[in-house]
């Protein structure tokens, strides 16, 4: 016990005040837990309001649970294309930012985001899920937004792979599933301004290619510019040297698990089984998942020679971010077109990227960043105006090639960079300000030995190590 | 006495193994190892971008053997490991100053 209390004031020494931190947000708790509420907290008036309720609830938790498990996706993807000696710390940020966005997200994001409104800016009541909040529909929002919001917060890894210390790591954790991911999404899902944009049908945004998606990939980008290149990346002439990652197998068996995460990510948006619209939007998310991966594969093929199984793992993804966005209001064709463009973006965007001197070891602001925003963009182009926001009334959604004219565009490129603009800048503060505070990066010796000794005392493989009790 | 060592293509392993043991060797010690020789290495591809790796994989056999046994071993390993293309490996002929049977203290011809 006590050398876990001592671990525990180690872990925390060098960034300020953190326990009594901890205490006070535990204190907090406790009288809001015994608040009066006048919600539903066992269900029973919900159902006998609604009896098709229990439908809508199984459908929304069924793909709650999906979303859940591209964590796995993710943490797959990310060590399968970094290399072995960082295998555990991969895993290892992949497991906290769950379980940190998970605790943050309960206490003030989701107020933030889904809370009583104030000014279009921000949500304001809801704090820690308790008082009003004690309830089966409140509590069936959340647990559908917690696993986005840990989507997002999960991208960043794969950016400052292989470099950076674990605690900057926990502490960002901290900062986009409570502050970043939730405010902004508040603009755009929680009716704050720029769903009330006066174009179109206001910025709209189906699934979170912005939200969650174009959020995470340009943190994730400002995050790697400031950390620099991992040592060797380029050389002396400023050359590019590939690092390859160490086991394909894993990235693809994290590309199928993301593949059919987003079965729930995207059809599990409309927070309805009785929007058969369901059918429609799981069709074009696969069609741009296999456009996506089709295209890249094509376009490494012209470059290399050889059949790419590392940028068809990259154009896949890149297909079902660009997606998340348009897939309720498109046809099937549009999906395949939006689908090969992402393919063609995120194999230019790598080369850019490089050219850059920006090292993203698992092209997270590629696949994510940019991809995002071209999903953002391609409901201004595609959206056919046969469907509306969540319900076949009107306001439909209509996009310049169906007649729509150019106000879903301009609404669709005002919320586009705003995204970039917001998720870039406070990403960017974060990462630097901690790195003026305490240093983001670990040693050079540590990360030529790799961080799973470094930061884990660990080996992901520690097939050929013989071990003693240590005295 | 002479000690072998026999560097292959890793494919060729059982082939020349077998072939080994027809002609009475009766012992092999087998090394994964990796280098290059006027092959030179392979070209490979991450995400899009090539990479030379310099060494390649190859196996090594480390045989000891009694001198008048020399000559049909690298026949045989001619005969067995060759593709005919670069990079099908090499023998390295050393001679062997002394070996000991651990079981039994055997020493020299007697313990091969």
């Amino acid at each position: 016990m006590q050398r876990a209390v001592r671990g525990l004031k180690s872990f925390f020494s060098s960034s300020g005040k953190w326990l009594p931190l901890a205490g006070l947000l535990i204190a907090l708790m406790g009288p809001l837990a015994s608040m009066a509420f006048a919600a539903d907290p066992s269900g029973a008036e919900t159902l006998a309001a609604d009896p098709k309720a229990p439908v809508n609830y199984v459908w929304v938790l069924v793909c709650a649970f999906l979303v859940y498990i591209m964590q796995a996706g993710f943490a797959l993807v990310e060590s399968g294309f970094c290399r072995a000696k960082n295998a555990v710390n991969l895993m290892m940020k992949n497991t906290m930012d769950f379980c940190i966005g998970t605790i943050a997200y309960m206490a003030v994001g989701f107020a933030f985001m889904f809370g009583a409104d104030k000014s279009g800016l921000i949500g304001t009541s809801g704090w820690f899920l308790a008082g009003g909040e004690y309830d089966v529909g409140r509590y069936l929002l959340y647990m559908f937004q917690v696993v986005f919001a840990a989507t997002a917060a999960t991208i960043v890894s794969g950016g400052v792979a292989e470099r950076l210390k674990f605690k900057a790591y926990f502490i960002y954790s901290i900062v986009i599933s409570a502050i970043i991911y939730p405010i902004y999404g508040h603009w755009v899902w929680g009716g704050g301004w720029l769903a009330k944009l006066p174009f179109g049908a206001g910025h709209v945004d189906f699934a979170g290619s912005g939200v969650v998606h174009t959020v995470g990939g340009w943190i994730a980008l400002a995050g790697a510019m400031i950390l620099g290149p991992r040592i060797g990346r380029f050389n002396k002439e400023g050359r590019p040297v590939p690092i390859p990652g160490h086991n394909i197998v894993y990235a693809v068996l994290g590309c199928f698990i993301l593949w059919f995460g987003w079965f729930g990510f995207n059809p599990g948006s409309t927070f309805s089984a009785h929007q058969l619209r369901i059918s429609v939007i799981a069709v074009n998310t696969n069609l741009a998942a296999a456009a996506g991966g089709i295209m890249a594969l094509l376009w490494t093929l012209k470059k290399t020679g050889k059949y790419d199984m590392g940028m068809t793992v990259n154009g896949i993804l890149a297909g079902l971010v660009a997606v998340t966005a348009p897939c309720a209001w498109i046809e099937g064709w549009a999906a395949v077109v939006i689908g090969l463009i992402a393919g063609i973006l995120v194999c230019l965007s790598v080369d850019i990227v490089e050219k850059l001197k920006i090292d993203d070891p698992v092209g997270a602001f590629s696949v994510h960043g940019i991809n995002g925003v071209w999903g953002l963009i391609s409901v201004g182009l595609f959206a056919d105006g046969t469907y509306g926001l969540c319900t076949t009334d009107a306001p439909l959604v209509k996009g310049l090639f169906y007649g729509g004219g150019t106000g879903q565009l301009i609404a669709q490129l005002i919320g586009a960079g705003v995204c970039v603009a917001w998720s870039f800048i406070l990403g960017w503060l974060t990462f630097k300000i901690m790195d003026i505070i305490f240093g983001i990066r670990v040693s050079a010796e540590e990360e030529l030995e790799g961080l799973d000794l470094g930061e884990h005392g660990a080996d992901a493989y520690p097939d050929f190590v013989t071990t003693t009790l240590k005295k | 006495m002479k000690l072998l060592k026999v560097i292959i293509k890793p494919f060729k392993l059982d082939d020349v193994k077998n072939a080994l043991a027809e002609i009475g060797v009766q012992g092999i010690t087998v090394y994964e190892v990796k280098g290059f020789g006027r092959q030179k290495g392979h070209k490979e591809v991450f995400r899009g971008s090539e990479y030379a790796v310099d060494f390649v994989p190859k196996v090594m056999l480390e045989i000891a053997v009694h001198d008048d046994q020399v000559a049909k071993i690298l026949d045989v390993v001619k005969k067995n490991a060759a593709t005919g293309n670069i990079g099908d490996g090499k023998v390295f002929v050393l001679p062997l100053e002394d070996v000991m049977r651990i079981r039994t203290g055997e020493k020299g011809d007697k313990a091969i």
